[in-house]
């Protein structure tokens, strides 16, 4: 039975191969039914309309309205627009609290990827470590963190850390210490309500990035006399880099863009604006005051950065000799 | 691994994970207690951790609110719109930049990953005046379309590594058995990368669901056709929070998306090794 399976096989092989394909260089037998090279494009469409219509259009737009004098008088046709040049750049660059917010947002940034990547990291670790029992309890605690909702984290955050009603300034004995008063209180406040849903995203990653790695290599390692730390140094650490490369970066540019978190627990950016950051100000800019061609010019300022970042993760692929 | 574990110090780490994940649920479990608790009881300066008389006060408070179950309906609307369009439409193009070679690719690519990039909170500007001119401000769609737009490039670069996984033989062994290629898209490939569409799903529901900043800034008059977050900030006003609305209005929202979580959790976990093989 099984060689006359196989050999029908065969021959639909060879009936396969006997058949001529017009044009193709390529080594499978694909069908062409649209013709070659269409249809990769006919599979990109949907993805392209709506990219180019909602993502690069806007972009676009955004560059566009960083070059105007654009503000509510604008918006409502009362006044024309008027071309700005750099005009807009120069304003924001000569303010001194764009500077202020730029270096808050990079520090404030850092500190939320640095603190993530090592919590997410070291409870990865910890989880290949415990048997099923406790490692589902820590498991099924980071996703229910992670799925919780910006909005309704930063809210129950500012419950817990309330000067009046929240239980931690109890059991810490702070009295009505009231956190979001002091600029760095306030930032190290969000930190932790950041660093809480977004380090499962790291330590889940990571984590089955650890369980992909085969047990006979460890194993292997371990029989050739590699102590923990070598068996983590030389052979874990070099297969888990593409996914540590990946949740750096990925940590890296949702960290930067943080604005509900910001928006919500500092009420919008802070006493006097003190925990501003990039997101917020340009929003602040744009809808609270109106002043849309500034909002974008802050906006353009984020996309270069981000894509600076962009410039040093292809990098980073590259010298990995991972083919695009 | 574990066998190389000693005794007392798997104890140890065993003891470690349980108090950080009690540690991590708190927050979770505060919201949910002061959900329940009656109002003069959450507004107590010597805060207890349980509470003897529960009351659904809060939530009596919070659905009675006008229009919430509608903004529940919305948003879970918009978010399941994102995740089916999104899922789709990345599963084709990441198809179409693992199986084919042609010119361009590597550019869309590259394309991809810096779409990633791009802040969407500053696009609120244009995307607003866009929204405006298409006549979509107040509509459903004005939070749809942006999110799928968002979503994508994400999940097209995530979905790549499991498209890529699936071998070569396999697409040449269908075609040769007389499989099309749609038949061979739909009825193979898809259900093998399903894990991954799966991972990626996590990913567009939660942004989706998480957003307020769209829903507060194109559904401006027409506030039935608005989403949670917003129905959550009416229960918060930083100088005098009702914390018991603002607790039952963050649980009811959170709900969903843990149910999602706990139904998704299996194939997420393999989902993303699955990445990892890459």
């Amino acid at each position: 039975m099984s060689s006359g399976a196989a050999s029908r096989r065969r021959l639909r092989v060879v009936r396969g191969r006997s058949r001529p394909r017009g044009g193709s260089r390529r080594s499978n037998t694909a069908p062409r039914p649209f013709g070659g090279w269409i249809t990769p494009w006919l599979y990109l469409a949907p993805a392209l309309v709506v990219l180019g219509g909602l993502l690069a259009y806007p972009v676009y737009q955004l560059g566009l309205i960083s070059l105007f004098h654009f503000t509510q008088a604008q918006v409502s046709g009362g006044e024309p627009t008027t071309f700005k040049g750099f005009g807009n750049y120069a304003e924001l660059f000569a303010d001194d609290q764009f500077w202020q917010v730029l270096l808050a947002t990079l520090l404030f940034a850092a500190a939320c990827v640095v603190s993530t990547l090592a919590v997410g990291c070291a409870l990865a670790v910890l989880l290949t470590r415990v048997r099923a029992v406790p490692r589902l309890a820590l498991m099924l605690a980071g996703l229910g963190a992670w799925a919780t909702p910006a909005v309704t984290g930063s809210t129950v955050w500012l419950f817990l850390f309330d000067a009046d009603f929240g239980p931690v300034n109890r059991v810490l004995g702070l009295g009505d210490h009231a956190w979001t008063y002091g600029r760095y209180s306030a930032f190290f406040l969000v930190l932790l309500e950041v660093v809480w849903c977004s380090f499962p995203f790291v330590m889940v990653t990571v984590y089955a990035g650890i369980r992909a790695v085969p047990a006979e290599v460890l194993e292997a390692a371990a029989l050739d006399g590699a102590s923990q730390w070598r068996i983590w140094r030389s052979v874990l650490a070099p297969m888990l880099r593409p996914i540590l490369v990946v949740v750096t970066i990925q940590s890296v540019i949702w960290d930067f863009k943080i604005f509900t978190q910001i928006y919500v627990m500092t009420g919008g950016g802070g006493i006097a604006g003190q925990n501003l950051v990039l997101n917020v100000y340009a929003y602040q800019k744009a809808f609270a005051s109106s002043q849309y061609s500034l909002g974008a010019a802050i906006g353009v300022v984020m996309l270069l950065i981000l894509l600076s970042v962009t410039l040093v993760y292809l990098r980073l692929l590259r010298r990995q000799g991972e083919e695009l | 691994m574990r066998r190389f574990v000693r005794r007392p110090w798997r104890l140890a780490a065993e003891a470690t994970a349980l108090l950080v994940a009690v540690v991590v649920a708190f927050p979770l479990y505060w919201m949910v207690l002061g959900a329940f608790k009656p109002a003069g009881e959450i507004e107590s300066d010597r805060p207890r951790p349980w509470t003897l008389t529960p009351t659904l006060d809060s939530f009596r408070r919070v659905f009675g609110q006008q229009e919430f179950g509608r903004y529940f309906v919305n948003s879970v609307v918009v978010a399941v719109a994102v995740v089916i369009a999104s899922a789709l439409i990345a599963f084709l193009a990441a198809t179409a930049v693992t199986r084919f070679r042609f010119r361009m690719r590597t550019t869309l690519l590259i394309m991809f990953l810096v779409a990633q990039m791009v802040p969407v909170e500053a696009l609120t500007i244009p995307l607003f005046f866009l929204m405006r001119d298409l006549g979509q401000l107040n509509t459903l769609w004005s939070l749809i379309l942006p999110h799928i737009a968002f979503s994508l490039p994400f999940a097209i670069w995530m979905l790549r590594g499991f498209v890529k996984a699936v071998p070569e033989a396999l697409e040449e062994a269908a075609y040769i058995d007389g499989a099309s290629r749609a038949r061979f898209l739909w009825q193979i490939l898809f259900p093998l990368v399903l894990p991954g569409l799966v991972a990626t799903s996590v990913f567009s529901f939660i942004s989706t669901w998480n957003d307020f900043l769209f829903a507060k800034s194109f559904i401006i008059s027409d506030i039935s056709q608005s989403t949670l977050p917003m129905a959550l900030l009416v229960f918060y006003k930083p100088d005098e929070p009702d914390w018991g609305g603002v607790m039952a209005a963050s649980t009811v929202m959170t709900i969903p998306v843990l149910v999602f979580f706990v139904l998704v959790q299996r194939r997420l976990v393999s989902g993303l090794g699955g990445a990892v093989k890459d």
